[in-house]
Parts: structure tokens; C-alpha cells; sequence
């Protein structure tokens, strides 16, 4: 049964259910191909994942329109863009702003370190969020920059300008 | 060969009269085989005993009582390696050792080995009875499946098998000393504060359920480990030791009732029922045997 | 002056590639199995990684340490034994070991391999270390996480062989190898199993008002604030009451961590042979920039330069951070 957690992490933004379904249909095509890519140049990640790669993960940017759901399943790869109001029942959460959880994922961020300042919100089954950064942990290089290197100049110059503008946002959550 | 009752050491810090009476009882009324003693918890405590203990080996033996030294869980200071290597050199009574430093120290010298040798398999056995083991004490979390393996090997190779049946089960030691810290002292400053509690101090946790004992540098179970309708699987699997560790009950009574069950004269439902009566307040729990989480109580009906 | 070898822990081979290229002097690992103390979730090397990951580590002249620290229950000793045939296959530079029946089987069966003593054996003293020196040959001994500095410097002169000890990360505060405080919460053993705190068993409750509790095994190990940082519940960094404080303290240990950058050079003064930084569920960024700052800091003190203290001091980003036992034997 997943339970709640909760952190001073701030809640998500609350948006117009018509913009936020808008900004799902928008966005989609283009999470579909980075996820297709970084699966085939990274197979051997989702033995990571053991029987979790089935399990239903949210990935929830607090400041975005919308949530992310992710199957990591080789056989049947889901990364969608969904409205919260419309998010499937999920086997674990992960909540926390965009940037944060942008570097978790090129492990530039280290999850217990974020996890101990409350900066990020686990819900539901521990082990499966504990095998999904492991699994991204062995990655070498960056996820991120891998999707934007798909989208030629521009993809590389729209995740500079994301890690700018959140470097020069200040954090909302809880800092030591 | 009949199972033995055998009685572990006190984990406690008693005072001198406690002891004496205690061991009294057990010496005169208990049909307890095989009795170990000495401090195995902490150095600081064993001045107290000392003194006392020729006196209490004298009265378990003139009762019949095989007597068996046990040495220190945790060497590390001055005082903890002298008193390991001094009683390695005893040739009466056994001893058993709970710390590679007295397995130097006894070398090739005949000596039991003690709960917290870590004796889990039976290649680390055969091991220790190639350098004069002659008894083993198996860890309490040691599963019932693993427990057989390990007492064939070790029956196999001429040895006393050993395991916990009743009692708080060791859970953790520590160079720390925890009774000290919940009184805001160090363990050089303790002033023997954990004779306030001579059957551990209950740790709960913050929503109010009872967790966890905390016996000086020793962390025990908050229940008493209770193997019973496990006794029969334990005897055929060539366990020969049956160890009760003593607690701040009536500890004759609760050796009648394993005896009973032993000799068949008592069925383990019964003395199960008897035993819920002798330690009231305490829960009962076999979890480790059943590879399961350790605080549980398997039901006899979930065993077949 | 002793050669001060950083030794890095590695959960990924990913993560091995950026502790030998931060400079780490070696690396220890596991397998994906009961047989070391890190049998996390999604953790640890199959044998094809852990054979690239060796040539990886000794083509950069990094040694690989293997981990088969955890105590083989009767019956299934064979695991242990198979890991260790294909480690000496790999060409793993030595094997922590802790139990006797596996340092007696690797004693005999590849003795041209060195064995260390991992700290899962807690041999805390000259006579404990003697005995497996003696017995299988021991090279080097982990040190437990108990013992003053002046205490180590008078174990090194009285044993034969090289002494670790850990100088970063998570502080572990019973003795190791003895502890099945998470086998009786969870019905997994830390000797047994190689688990500590399994994931497959936490969960973290929400309160209405804010608050967050930690259980493990349905045993709640700790609750915050909702301004309170939070922790991972293990349990001997638990709070709980006893009946003279109701309030829940830190029974055992505060959440905090290990870090002796300040006591490297007394360490290395004392004779320690070798630095272990604890951290195989950690990630690449931790195991990248603590790998590289104490690659600095051992460098610069063994060249007689001052070392950036300040620099590892702020590893631990705003968590509370303990010499433990090494400074004072107050701790205790």
C-alpha cells in the first residue's frame, strides 16, 4: 500500500486542468524519443531494476503543469507526461523540483544527501525508488545532456538555459 | 545422550545478594545441568563478581552442576585483554570464549565457543575443532533449517551443540554503553546505573510500542526468545544444550517446564501456557528460527 | 610515514570508473548477492562487470578489493566459496573477509591472494587481529569504528599486519558483525543476508500536521518536525523513550556522520597503512568529489604541504558530522 510522505518540499503549482492536459499532448512526442533512446544506448540499466520494471514510478516536478509516469519495462517502456488530476495509482512517488531531480538522475546530486535535507519527497515502495537510482547511478555521463544532444544545437542550448535559470531561482525548500 | 538443560551467564548487573541467592535456588531446586557464569557484558561490572565467584562455583558443584567460565563479548581496553588472556589459562572449570583474543590466548586447549563467536556454518566449525573446540553455542538468529546443518557437522565432529531456548535474545553490543547514555553519563562515568534495571531497560518507540532492552554496551530483544514445540526438531537435529538465559523471573520454575517438555512428561502447549503465566507483561517470540523477523511469534498453526 | 592508501567504495561499475579516476589506490565491491554487507537493491557487480570492472581498475594502476564479508549460514557456504573462486578468476587484488570457514577455505585455496580482515569480524584488539594473522594470514585489518588514536598506535605495534580505518561516511556505532537489530525488525540479517535497514521494509508515514514518521518492519524508528530534517531509518539512529524520558531521544547514535579529516595526520602518524571512505549505496557524485578531496588532502600531507581541511570538513553539507570514538574515548 503506498503511503504519503510528506516534506516542507512545497506543493505542487496548482494549474488549470485544460492547460495542464495542453501541455501533456505538447510534450509528449518528445519524452517518447528520449526515453526510446536512452533504453537502447543503456541496456544493461533496467537489470537494475530487477522486478521493479514493472512498477509504476510518478516523477513529480513540484513547479511543472504536469507529472511525469515512468514503467521502466525493456519490453514495454511508458514515460508519459500526465495531469496530476489524471495520474495513474503508482507503485512509488518522487517529488521534488525540476533541477533537483534533473541531477539526481546525472547523479550530480546525491539522493540520500537530498533525501536527509527533505529537498526531495519519496512516497510508496523504498526499494523500488532505491533500485531506480541505482540503476541511473551506473550510467556513465548525462541523461540529460544525452536527451538534449537528440534535439541538435537547440536541445543543448534549452538545457543550459534550464540549469541557468534554476541556478539563479532561489530554492524553496528547507536548506541547512 | 539426554538433551541438557544448561542455564547462560547473567547478562545483568545484580547485586551481590541477587546472585547468590539465585544461583542458590538453581543449585539446590533446578533441574538444570550445566551452569555459566563469569561477565561477558561489561569489564567495568566483573570486579563485582569476582569476588564472589569461587563462592557460587562451590555451591553449583556441591549441587551437582557442571560449571562453565564464560569470557568477555567486547576486548578491546587494558583490562578487558588481561582478564581474557587469565582465564584462558584456567584448566577448571571449562571456560567458553566469546572473543578471538581468548581463542589465542587458549591456543590449542580444549573450550567451548560462545554465542558471540559468530559460529554460523559448519566450515567455520570444523575450523574451530581442528584448535580444540569442543562445545558450540550457535547465534539465536541462526534459522531452524541452517540450526540442523550446523549441529550434524558439529555432532559429527564430537561436539556439544548448543542453542538459546529461552531468554532476551543478544541483539547488539557496542564500545558505547547505552544505559549510561540514557542518564546523561559516559561509560567511565556510569556509576553502575544499569543495576537499576536488573531485566534490561525498555526502549519504546515514539507512537508507544515496547522495541528493543538496553543492557549496558549490550542491545537485547524486547521479548523473550521462546523455543518450545521447536524443542522436539531441535533434539532430533542433534542439538545436545538446551540454553535458558536467566531473567528477572522465576527461572526454576521456567527450567521445570523445559524439562517436562523434554522428557515428554509435558506437552509444549502446556508449558507454553505455564510459561505465559511465569513472565507476565513479557511477550514471547521464535521469529529467527523461522527465518522470519525476529520480534514475531509464529503460531503453531502457520509452522506446518 | 606509512603510504596512506585511499581506499573508495564502489556500488556500480560506474561508480568504480570515477573512484579510480578521482585517484582512488583502490577500490572495494560486491557481488549482486548475501555475500557482502552491501546486498542492497539494485546494487553491486554480476561477475561480467565485475571482470571489466578489475581490468578497468588495473589498467590505471588501482587495485580492486572484494568484499565477502557476511557469515554463510550452515548449508549454503558454497555461495561464498564460488564468489571467491571467481574473484581469484578476475584477479582481484585481496578478499575482506570476516568469517572463519570463508578465510580457512581462501587461505587454502589461494594463498598467493591477499585477505583482509574486514570489520564485520570486530577484532578490536592485538590478540583478536594476532589470531586470524596467525590462523589464515591476514595482511591488513579494518579497524572497527571504536578505538582513540593513541589506542590504534599501540595495536600497530603489536601486530604483524597493515591497519585501516575508516575516516568518512556513515558512522556505524555497534560492533560490526554482531548486530541482528535489523533481522529482528525485519526477518533479514545483517550477517546473514549482507542487509542493513532494507529498503523492501521502510516506509515513511505523512501526518496531517506535517510530520513524518520513519518505520521499519512496521516499528516506528523515528518522527520529525515538519521543519526537521529527515533520516533514513536505521535503527540505532533511531529515537525512543525510556520510562525516565518521554520524550524520544537518540538512544544509540544521532543521524551523523564520520569524518576525520581533521585527524589525518595523526592517523598516518600512528602507523594506519590504509584510509577507508564508507559509501557503496552512495552515488558517483558523493563517491567523485569525497574520492577526489581526500585524494588532495593525502597527497598534500605526504608531501609535507598543509591540507585543504576545510574543503572535506564541507563534505558533509550541513549534516552533523562526528570524529566519534577516534578523539576521545568520551564518546564512549
Amino acid at each position: 500500500m503506498p503511503t504519503d510522505t510528506i516534506t516542507n518540499t512545497s506543493r505542487p503549482r496548482p494549474v488549470q486542468p485544460v492547460l495542464s492536459h495542453m501541455a501533456c499532448r505538447a510534450v509528449q512526442p518528445l519524452l517518447s524519443r528520449v526515453v526510446k533512446r536512452i533504453a537502447k544506448n543503456h541496456e544493461t540499466m533496467f537489470n537494475r531494476l530487477g522486478a521493479h520494471q514493472t512498477t509504476d514510478f510518478l516523477i513529480d516536478p513540484i513547479e511543472f503543469p504536469f507529472a511525469l509516469h515512468l514503467r521502466p519495462d525493456p519490453e514495454n517502456l511508458i514515460f508519459r507526461a500526465v495531469p496530476r488530476d489524471a495520474a495513474p495509482v503508482a507503485g512509488a512517488v518522487i517529488r521534488g523540483r525540476f533541477k533537483l531531480l534533473l541531477e539526481l538522475m546525472d547523479s550530480e546530486e546525491d539522493g540520500d544527501a537530498a533525501f536527509f535535507s527533505r529537498d526531495l519527497e519519496i512516497t510508496g515502495d523504498t526499494e523500488a525508488v532505491v533500485r531506480l537510482r541505482n540503476a541511473l547511478d551506473d550510467v556513465d555521463g548525462s541523461i540529460a545532456e544525452e536527451a538534449a544532444d537528440l534535439f541538435g544545437a537547440p536541445g543543448r542550448a534549452i538545457l543550459r538555459r534550464l540549469r541557468l535559470s534554476y541556478n539563479a531561482t532561489p530554492k524553496t525548500g528547507m536548506q541547512q | 545422550m539426554m538433551t541438557k538443560l544448561s542455564l547462560g551467564p547473567i547478562t545483568y548487573h545484580w547485586d551481590e545478594d541477587q546472585r547468590r541467592d539465585f544461583y542458590a535456588r538453581i543449585a539446590d531446586e533446578s533441574p538444570i545441568d550445566e551452569v555459566y557464569l563469569g561477565e561477558v557484558i561489561c569489564s567495568k561490572r566483573s570486579a563485582f563478581q569476582h569476588a564472589q565467584l569461587p563462592e557460587i562455583i562451590e555451591r553449583l558443584e556441591r549441587g551437582g552442576k557442571t560449571v562453565i567460565l564464560s569470557s568477555l563479548a567486547e576486548v578491546m581496553l587494558k583490562r578487558e585483554r588481561k582478564a581474557t588472556s587469565d582465564l584462558a589459562e584456567l584448566n577448571s572449570p571449562e571456560i567458553e570464549i566469546n572473543n578471538a583474543a581468548g581463542l589465542l590466548a587458549r591456543g590449542h586447549r580444549p573450550h567451548r565457543i560462545g554465542p558471540f563467536m559468530n559460529a554460523y556454518n559448519e566450515a567455520t566449525i570444523g575450523f574451530m575443532a581442528t584448535k580444540g573446540a569442543t562445545h558450540v553455542c550457535l547465534p539465536a538468529e541462526l534459522p531452524g533449517d541452517a540450526v540442523a546443518v550446523a549441529a550434524k557437522a558439529a555432532r559429527d565432529l564430537g561436539l556439544g551443540v548448543e542453542v538459546q531456548v529461552f531468554g532476551r535474545a543478544s541483539l547488539a553490543v557496542s564500545a558505547r554503553c547505552y544505559h549510561a547514555r540514557a542518564h546523561g553519563r559516559t561509560k567511565d562515568n556510569c556509576q553502575f546505573v544499569c543495576e537499576e534495571d536488573p531485566d534490561g531497560l525498555p526502549l519504546t518507540t515514539q507512537d508507544g510500542q515496547p522495541i528493543l532492552r538496553v543492557n549496558g554496551i549490550q542491545t537485547q530483544s524486547n521479548s523473550y526468545l521462546t523455543l518450545l514445540p521447536e524443542i522436539k526438531a531441535l533434539v532430533a537435529a542433534g542439538v545436545s544444550h538446551m540454553r535458558l538465559m536467566p531473567q528477572r523471573v522465576d527461572m526454576v520454575a521456567v527450567a521445570r517446564e523445559y524439562r517436562a517438555v523434554l522428557d515428554g512428561t509435558r506437552s509444549p502447549q502446556a508449558a507454553e501456557e505455564a510459561l505465559g503465566l511465569l513472565c507476565q507483561g513479557t511477550s514471547f517470540s521464535n521469529g529467527f528460527y523461522y527465518g522470519k523477523a525476529g520480534y514475531r511469534r509464529i503460531a503453531q498453526a502457520a509452522r506446518a | 610515514m606509512s603510504l596512506a592508501e585511499l581506499i573508495c567504495p564502489a556500488g556500480t561499475p560506474a561508480a568504480l570508473r570515477t573512484a579510480v579516476d578521482a585517484g582512488a589506490d583502490a577500490v572495494y565491491c560486491g557481488f549482486q548477492d548475501a555475500t557482502n554487507a552491501r546486498n542492497f537493491p539494485g546494487l553491486n557487480f554480476t561477475p561480467e562487470e565485475l571482470e571489466a570492472s578489475v581490468a578497468y581498475a588495473h589498467a590505471r594502476g588501482a587495485k580492486v578489493l572484494l568484499a565477502l564479508n557476511t557469515y554463510p549460514p550452515a548449508g549454503k557456504v558454497d555461495l561464498w566459496r564460488q564468489a571467491a573462486d571467481k574473484g581469484a578468476q578476475f584477479g582481484v587484488d585481496a578478499f575482506i573477509v570476516a568469517d572463519m570457514g570463508v578465510a580457512e577455505y581462501i587461505a587454502r585455496t589461494y594463498p598467493h591472494i591477499r585477505l583482509h580482515l574486514s570489520v564485520q569480524a570486530a577484532a578490536s584488539s592485538p590478540e583478536a587481529i594476532r589470531y586470524y594473522c596467525e590462523n589464515f594470514g591476514v595482511k591488513r585489518v579494518v579497524l572497527p569504528r571504536i578505538l582513540t588514536i593513541p589506542e590504534i598506535r599501540e595495536i600497530r605495534k603489536e601486530i604483524p599486519c597493515e591497519i585501516e580505518t575508516f575516516i568518512f561516511g556513515n558512522h556505524g556505532l555497534m560492533v560490526e558483525g554482531r548486530c541482528s537489530l535489523t533481522n529482528y525488525l525485519t526477518g533479514q540479517s545483517t550477517n546473514l543476508d549482507g542487509v542493513c535497514s532494507p529498503a523492501s521494509d521502510v516506509e515513511y508515514i505523512r501526518h496531517s500536521d506535517g510530520s513524518m514518521s520513519s518505520k521499519l518492519g512496521g516499528f516506528t524508528i523515528d518522527s520529525f518536525g515538519p521543519e526537521e530534517k529527515a533520516g533514513y531509518p536505521t535503527i540505532c539512529k533511531g529515537r525512543y523513550t525510556v520510562p525516565h524520558r518521554t520524550d524520544g531521544y537518540y538512544a544509540f547514535e544521532e543521524p551523523i556522520s564520520l569524518n576525520l579529516a581533521r585527524l589525518l595526520p595523526d592517523l598516518i602518524d600512528a602507523g594506519v597503512h590504509a584510509f577507508k571512505i564508507e559509501g557503496r549505496q552512495r552515488s558517483k557524485s558523493y563517491v567523485r568529489s569525497v574520492v577526489s578531496s581526500f585524494r588532495n588532502a593525502v597527497d598534500d600531507i605526504r608531501a609535507g604541504r598543509t591540507a585543504d581541511i576545510a574543503n572535506l570538513v564541507a563534505l558533509t553539507e550541513g549534516q552533523k558530522q562526528t570524529q566519534g570514538a577516534f578523539a576521545t574515548k568520551k564518546w564512549r
